[in-house]
């Protein structure tokens, strides 16, 4: 039950709600008792007795206890709910900011449906438990040991016998409560994958719907749909055995005192009154045991659950500060890479082998390479999205795993190679690392990437909203939003990620000229496929496999760059005809 | 990122349904699963009988065995009872198993229903909408349903009958004290009802609450590289926090709601035993009934409101169900707005002809303006312009991801509405601009093109796209995940693959969107053999932004804000010294004062 005992953390700021929802509880059993006494006094005393008074008394008596049992009942609820509600909120908060902190490479391999499956689905069966089931646990533990305490007052010889079964409960609770567990791991497990297809049925929708693909995916979704089925139906199998067995215990109970404690009468150890008596209160163990029957198989499903939820909150970033890190200074702008190895988590080979280069403060740097060459590779090492292999990066002489990923990043503008906008407006987004910033902020920037233009032909300008991953766009109005978002950071350092392949030639050169003007004074990464956009570069790196092939400018590669000069060829070749 | 409260504002009204036929679709959908509920009535039955008769069988062995000392008889009666309880437990096992499966087996077909729904639904609505809210429909909300059918609704029917047979026995018993004690029913029904219209309004709110807290997920997630790189993420979690407030709220709101219910019956029938016990007190004191038909009466009053709450209770929670109920069946009744057609599309010979075409995705900014454009079978028609003039779209009406609003398009004379869209799509193979890959094998990914190709086949493909010398360095070739989106290949990895999945589909019509921006000129060149093959023989659209790959179309369309403002052959077009020609120069420009480029 370590999971579960965990999220009893969260329910420490919830103390206050937690006691108040307990007590209400108890005191709505206690109001429970109350009811059949004064039930027995209406009829012993006032009905039978034509007591008008009495029953007048009494009746009134009723209804302030329903009345107050019913206010506690009312506070059991909320309260209940509102602790449950409140450690839920907690849970997804916490995975949620965890989730945004994990580094790059825990995303590369995470599913967006699975992880949503956790903070919705596995979090409600903790939510749950914390809300409801724990509260009835603790109240039919009480109620429990209550009724043991009566039952021994009013005859402990029976009641020792009717302790027999206790043993047998507990056996069945532990076994079930470990059965249960990895089952309902499973069924969380086929929920995440079958979400998963969801998701990408919807992101991926123009795919399916291009190949004609719709009736593959229902059968594909089928599938993992019955699989779930399956396993769902497993577990109810598994639970339906489970608390009709303890209640049966219960009931076994009742048999054993009815049994041994008859043949104690007839041999004269125990009299029929005693038996009688007993019997009346032995109702009172049933019930807690039916409840507790019932929490079990809850408490399984959220142990089962709260670890899922674990397995995230645990997680290790593989990019995290430094305990000793600090905050980096504003940058001059001399990037380093120095002897930098760098290979995938889960590759078989490095991605980067022995790269070494200095780009100067306000150099721009192209780096030219072949489709997966490692380009992409390189220059999220610098805002430390992986951390290197072997080497170091260093910005104006320090190795960037000594300062705070904060400090570092707020200096980098980036504009990574697939875009991805957010649902809100153009403003918005444009705006998205810097909140504040002011429309004439925004339209400053958005100029310069040669975006103004068609924002202000939008229906609503600025204010247009766009979809989620920026539906509404083209593909290279898109690329213009990251451009302008990355420059409204006013970075030391920018980097470019292929960032104007869907843009025309003519804009893309519209571009380039401004940010000509605004290159001045940042260090400038700048990947391309076109040779004219990085002509004009300080440096060239020609990537070859992950390694250096080439350097310099572009006249030195021209002249001293096979390989610059194949590439050139494929650009121009045939331009005359 | 601030459209969402908004949004949940919208999504209240939209949903509201009448209770009556929300409940009367739900039970429908047991009606493939009649036997399991019959089987969980007579179950039910069978484990009331033998929980009632447990307590007699005690009675009698007090009464008789035990106190004759009668041991043999103990025995039996001990034993009698024993068989009593197992049956009843596995009369209660099977009950429990029955309802719960049937549940079970419901939510599925319900999960099946609205998939196969989104998949036929519109693009513009599937894109429009945001997928973690579309998600939370097919998750939480179809969660929500599951209490409503694998519990309460058997309670409910079961409490209903235990009512009625109680209230007949009352009546039976002495009418006037029944007719005094059934005084309630119309208020206890009056209470419900206001309950649950209050809850169903409360719990609609955590519906579409728990569907923007899902919405904001899914995007945050997918979307956290960007979040990370620009330091965003801090604020992410603060305003992620804010719909997870909204939602844990509405949750609190709504079960305020039902706590309070549950007392506000209790408080009901206290009264209604006070006025029972008064009524009956002066009917005995007159004389007119017994005191022994009193305390009987008191007692099946309090037997009487047991079945009430339990329905009543059940009803107002079951107010959560029909609120999640609402949100699945107003997706499932979203028209869709692509009309099929009829006809099957014939093998396309590939003739296409766009006339007079106009769209417009949102009427107020039209897209494209009067497009004329006709292709003959195997033409490659390449379509350039300045990115958001609407090449895409020409591309996206043909495949019919959207209708003309005005003019029609025709392919070998068919006009593609009178089509089958899956007979239509299923001959045409597309490289989209964003080249999306499913989480699974590159193998799988590959083969999404054509289901049946063989190994060989889709290593052919692969070949084909030039895409074969990388994915067999992978560590485990073909088998490597690409993961999601095809995070773990870098993007021009991604197109080769999106290129050979089109190559395997052997379409009768492709469209090439832009499908080598990200690949370097040099790997273009090494697939452009590939790329002259694949285009022979079919009609092509090919989209570019890197002229060097539309030289050799046979017609060239320069699209330029919607409109088609030159066409023609490539050296025709640079003659022509128009945009065309601007553009292409644009691409070999030199600086002045530097030696040109070109060869
Ligand atoms: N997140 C990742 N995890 C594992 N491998 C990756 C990842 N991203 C890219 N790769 C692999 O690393 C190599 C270089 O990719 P990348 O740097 O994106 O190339 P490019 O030069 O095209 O930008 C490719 O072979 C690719 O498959
Ligand atoms: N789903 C959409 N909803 C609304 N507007 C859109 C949508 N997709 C594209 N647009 C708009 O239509 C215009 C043409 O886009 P598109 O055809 O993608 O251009 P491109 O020529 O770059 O391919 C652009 O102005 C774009 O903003
Ligand atoms: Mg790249």
């Amino acid at each position: 039950m370590t999971g579960i005992k965990r999220t009893f953390t969260y329910l420490q700021k919830y103390l206050l709600p937690t006691a108040g929802a307990l007590l209400s509880l108890l005191l709505v059993n206690a109001a429970n008792l109350v009811s059949p006494k004064l039930l027995q006094r209406l009829i012993d005393d006032g009905i039978s007795d034509l007591n008008m008074d009495v029953v007048w008394g009494v009746v009134i008596a009723l209804i302030g206890v329903a009345a107050v049992r019913g206010i506690f009942n009312f506070l059991q609820g909320y309260l209940g709910e509102v602790t449950s509600q409140g450690v839920a909120y907690e849970l997804r908060n916490s995975i949620f900011e965890k989730l945004q902190n994990l580094s790059f490479s825990y995303h590369d391999r995470s599913h967006t449906g699975k992880l949503m499956t956790r903070m919705t689905s596995d979090v409600e069966l903790v939510r749950m438990f914390l809300g409801s089931g724990l509260l009835h646990l603790v109240s039919a533990i009480f109620l429990l040991i209550g009724t043991i305490v009566m039952l021994f007052t009013l005859n402990w010889k029976l009641t020792l016998l009717v302790m027999l079964i206790l043993p047998g409960v507990g056996l069945i609770f532990m076994i079930f409560v470990k059965k249960i567990m990895p089952m309902s791991r499973i069924v969380q497990q086929k929920l995440g994958t079958l979400n998963t297809i969801l998701q990408e049925n919807l992101a991926g929708m123009r795919i399916v719907k291009a190949f004609a693909r719709e009736g593959y995916e229902i059968e594909r979704y089928g599938t993992a749909n019955i699989d779930l089925l399956d396993a769902n139906i497993s577990m109810i199998k598994l639970f339906t055995a489970f608390f009709p067995l303890v209640f049966f215990m219960g009931n076994i109970g009742m048999v054993i005192v009815i049994g041994m404690g008859g043949l104690l009468v007839i041999n004269g150890t125990l009299t029929l009154g005693e038996l009688v008596a007993f019997t009346g209160y032995l109702i009172y163990l049933l019930m807690p045991m039916f409840m507790m029957g019932m929490i079990g198989a809850m408490l399984s499903r959220a142990e089962a659950s709260a670890q899922r939820l674990f397995d995230v909150l645990d997680a290790k970033s593989e990019v995290e500060d430094a305990p000793d890190a600090i905050s980096l200074p504003k940058v001059e702008g001399r990037v380093e890479l120095r002897d930098v190895r760098f290979r995938y988590i889960g590759a078989e080979s490095d991605v980067v082998k022995d790269l070494s280069f200095v780009a100067e403060p306000g150099e721009t740097i192209a780096i030219l390479g072949q489709t997966g060459a490692g380009k992409s590779s390189i220059i999220t090492l610098i805002p430390r999205f992986y951390d290197v292999s072997d080497g170091a990066v260093l910005i104006d002489g320090k190795d960037i795993r000594e300062v705070t990923l904060d400090s570092l990043r707020s200096q980098i503008g980036i504009v990574l190679q697939e875009t991805t906008l957010f649902t809100g407006t153009i403003r918005e987004n444009i705006a998205y690392g810097r909140p504040e910033a002011t429309l004439e902020e925004v339209t400053a920037v958005a100029q310069a990437a040669q975006a103004h233009e068609f924002i202000l032909e939008q229906a609503e300008g600025y204010d247009t909203p766009v979809g989620e991953r920026g539906v509404g766009l083209s593909g290279g109005q898109k690329q213009r939003i990251a451009i302008a978002r990355a420059l409204l950071l006013d970075p030391r350092i920018l980097i470019m990620d292929d960032s104007t392949s869907s843009v025309d030639a003519e804009t893309e050169y519209k571009i380039q000229q401004a940010l000509e003007e605004l290159q001045k004074g940042r260090t400038t990464f700048i990947i391309a496929q076109r040779i004219s956009t990085v002509r004009s570069a300080d440096k060239i790196l020609l990537l070859d496999k992950g390694a250096l092939a080439a350097e310099g400018t572009h006249k030195e590669l021209q002249e001293t760059s096979e390989l610059y000069m194949e590439i050139l060829e494929t650009q121009f070749a045939g331009q005359e005809d | 990122m601030m459209h969402g409260m908004q949004r949940v504002a919208q999504t209240e009204e939209e949903h509201a349904q009448n209770t009556g036929q929300v409940v009367w679709r739900l039970v429908k959908y047991l009606s493939p699963y009649k036997k399991y509920v019959a089987a969980a009535f007579i179950l039910v039955l069978v484990n009331a009988a033998s929980q009632g008769l447990g307590p007699m069988l005690i009675g009698r062995a007090i009464d008789g065995a035990i106190s004759q000392g009668d041991k043999a008889g103990l025995l039996k009666t001990v034993l009698t009872l024993l068989g009593v309880y197992t049956i009843g437990m596995f009369a209660m096992r099977f009950q429990i198993y029955t309802m719960s499966t049937a549940g079970q087996k419901v939510l599925a077909d319900l999960r099946d229903e609205v998939f196969k729904k989104l998949q036929t639904l519109h693009l513009q609505f599937l894109e429009g909408s945001q997928a973690g809210d579309l998600m939370s429909r097919l998750s939480n909300d179809i969660d929500a349903l599951n209490n409503f059918f694998s519990q309460s609704l058997a309670q409910m029917v079961g409490s209903l009958f235990a009512l009625i047979g109680i209230m007949v026995a009352m009546l039976f018993l002495e009418w006037r004290l029944a007719l005094v004690a059934l005084v309630v029913i119309p208020i206890a029904l009056y209470v419900t009802k206001f309950f649950s219209s209050w809850s169903r309004r409360a719990f609609r709110k955590t519906r579409a609450t728990i569907g923007d807290v899902s919405a904001e997920m899914e995007e945050q997630v997918s979307g956290v590289k960007v979040a990370q790189a620009f330091n965003r993420t801090e604020r992410n979690v603060g305003e992620f926090a804010k719909r997870n407030a909204a939602n844990r709220d509405a949750n609190v709101n709504a079960n305020a709601i039902t706590s309070a219910f549950a007392p506000a019956m209790d408080v009901l029938s206290t009264l209604d035993l006070a006025l029972v016990a008064a009524y009956g007190g002066y009917l005995s004191i007159i004389g007119a009934i017994t005191i022994g038909t009193v305390i009987a009466f008191i007692q099946y009053v309090q037997n009487f409101f047991r079945p009430i709450q339990t329905v009543a209770q059940m009803w107002t929670v079951a107010q959560s169900a029909f609120a999640a109920a609402e949100r699945i069946f107003s997706l499932l009744d979203k028209e869709i707005e692509l009309a099929d057609g009829k006809e099957t599309m014939p093998r396309i010979e590939g003739k296409v002809s766009f006339e007079d075409v106009s769209f417009a995705y949102d009427s107020d900014v039209p897209v494209l303006a009067s497009v004329s454009m006709e292709a003959s079978p195997g033409e490659t028609v390449a379509i350039v312009g300045p990115t958001g003039a609407g090449k895409t779209t020409i591309v996206g009406l043909l495949a019919r991801f959207y209708d003309a609003e005005k003019g029609r398009i025709l392919i070998d004379d068919h006009d593609l509405r009178d089509v089958s869209q899956f007979s239509l799509r299923s001959q045409m193979g597309t490289v989209t601009q964003d080249p999306f890959l499913f989480s699974g094998s590159v193998m799988d990914n590959i083969r999404y093109g054509r289901l049946d190709a063989s190994d060989e086949d889709v290593v052919a493909a692969a070949e084909a796209a030039n895409a074969d010398s990388f994915i067999q360095k992978m560590s485990e070739g073909y088998q490597t995940e690409v993961g999601e989106r095809g995070s773990l290949l870098s993007q021009g990895q991604r197109q080769l693959i999106a290129i050979a999945r089109a190559v395997l589909a052997d379409p009768r019509i492709l469209i090439l969107d832009e499908a080598t921006a990200s690949i370097d000129t040099r790997t273009e060149k090494l697939i452009q053999g590939a790329l002259d093959k694949l285009l022979k023989g079919r009609t092509s659209f090919v989209i570019a932004h890197r002229l060097s790959t539309v030289r050799n179309a046979d017609q060239v369309l320069v699209l330029d804000e919607g409109q088609i403002v030159e066409r023609g052959k490539h050296a025709e077009l640079i003659a022509q010294n128009g945009l065309y020609a601007d553009l292409y120069s644009r691409q070999f420009y030199t600086p002045p004062g530097e030696t040109s480029l070109a060869i």
